[in-house]
């Protein structure tokens, strides 16, 4: 029987250069060496990334979705931030 | 939040196409589901590494032992995928490793049988991937946020899967009278498998109409399953191989091919053990996971002793 628990790490991928680290999934590994081959050779095998970060999953701190209503709610009500709020003459193409 | 507007939410979310996401409220049932369902495909993906697995060692090119090589690690890479968006449901790795070793968890019962020609793997790429690659597509927009994005990671590399098989089999269709006839018995032994790889008929299937209505499915087994004899038809009649089906024919009707009654009594056997390698491939697995053991172990203490090195020089 399976009772090893190897830690479990998030991957994140960075595309090419100019795109952003993207999280693509996780894996098990025992530490962070480990977990980037594992990752280079699970996530990446036709060439999809240029760099690569793997992250414990433990470290990771996630925002609660059931908050979310008071969580977002200081952006909720401030609509003069964007660019639409404001009249201006339109012939002028501010 | 009270459990109606969880619930509630929960429906707006599937009503609108958007993705469940792994800490949104769910109810249990959809859960469950959905972790029967994303674990049993990772085992399939990974007991469908020891058919073709079989052949790595006797194919009969270097080209065709890379091409191989390459298929057989992208099918673990596909049950890694798969493990790790079932975990984000809270079932533990362990735990569906477990399940499979005990024989408690099912996988796709078409790899209880017997891969006995290279003609097989031809085969197998062809009708079986081809197959996967129908069901996957249609998951690609399943409800569940982690699942619908490892489908679509596996929907781009499976292409090349089915395409080598069939390149397999054009190169034994355009040979010797062995070759061919070679062919036609792997696809005689593997058409009627594959066709019930889609699952028992929709008035039979269990969880169907439940995992529809939650957009788990986004199409029956049966729609399936005719998207496929339809695809499936002409890539046949470009190879001259005959598929083994004599009820087999082009209904102008409907628009689609009727074919013959599928041998449901053999699939619930199959399914229920009595596969010509049921015991096999359990037996790989569990021999795969005890060898194992000691890597894993050392592994583990490697990193524990760094650990403690680390701390030691810290103090």
């Amino acid at each position: 029987m399976l009772e090893d628990h190897l830690p479990l790490w998030e991957v994140f991928v960075r595309g090419r250069r100019g795109l952003d680290h993207k999280h693509i999934g996780s894996l098990h590994a025992s530490d962070a060496s480990q977990a980037m081959k594992s990752a280079r050779d699970t996530y990446t095998r036709r060439q999809e990334g240029i760099s690569i970060w793997v992250v414990k999953a433990d470290d990771i701190h996630a925002s609660q979705f059931e908050n979310n209503a008071s969580f977002f709610d200081p952006a909720e009500d401030k609509v003069y931030r964007h660019p639409t709020f404001y009249e201006v003459p339109e012939e002028l193409k501010l | 939040m009270s459990f109606t507007d969880e619930q509630g939410q929960f429906d707006a979310i599937i009503e609108a196409e958007e993705k469940i996401e792994p800490r949104d409220w769910m109810p249990e049932k959809y859960r469950r589901n959905l972790v029967r369902q994303i674990s049993q495909h990772a085992h399939s993906e990974v007991v469908g590494q020891l058919p073709e697995g079989n052949w790595i060692g006797r194919a009969p090119t270097l080209r065709r032992k890379a091409i191989l090589l390459a298929k057989v690690q992208d099918e673990a890479g596909h049950g890694l995928y798969l493990y790790s968006a079932a975990e984000t449901l809270g079932v533990s790795r362990e735990k569906m490793m477990n399940d499979l070793l005990v024989g408690k968890a099912k996988y796709a019962s078409i790899f209880n049988y017997p891969t006995l020609t290279w003609a097989d793997v031809g085969a197998i790429g062809w009708l079986v991937d081809g197959a996967a690659i129908v069901n996957q597509i249609s998951l690609c927009r399943t409800s569940y946020g982690p699942y619908a994005r490892a489908m679509v990671k596996i929907c781009k590399e499976e292409s090349f899967h089915m395409r080598q098989g069939y390149e397999i089999m054009q190169v034994l269709g355009a040979g010797s009278a062995a070759q061919k006839s070679m062919a036609q018995d792997a696809l005689n032994r593997w058409w009627w498998p594959t066709l019930m790889m889609f699952g028992p008929h929709d008035s039979e299937s269990a969880h169907s109409q439940q995992s529809m209505k939650w957009k788990i499915k986004r199409q029956s087994n049966d729609a399936l399953r005719q998207k496929f004899v339809d695809q499936t038809v002409k890539q046949a009649d470009y190879l001259g191989l005959s598929i083994p089906d004599e009820d087999l024919k082009w209904n102008e009707d409907r628009g689609n091919y009727d074919f013959g009654p599928i041998d449901w009594e053999e699939f619930t056997r199959v399914v229920n053990g009595g596969g010509l390698c049921n015991d096999s491939r359990l037996e790989a697995r569990r021999t795969a996971n005890d060898e194992g053991q000691w890597v894993r172990d050392a592994l583990m203490s490697y990193t524990e002793k760094h650990v403690k090195s680390d701390v030691d020089q810290v103090a």
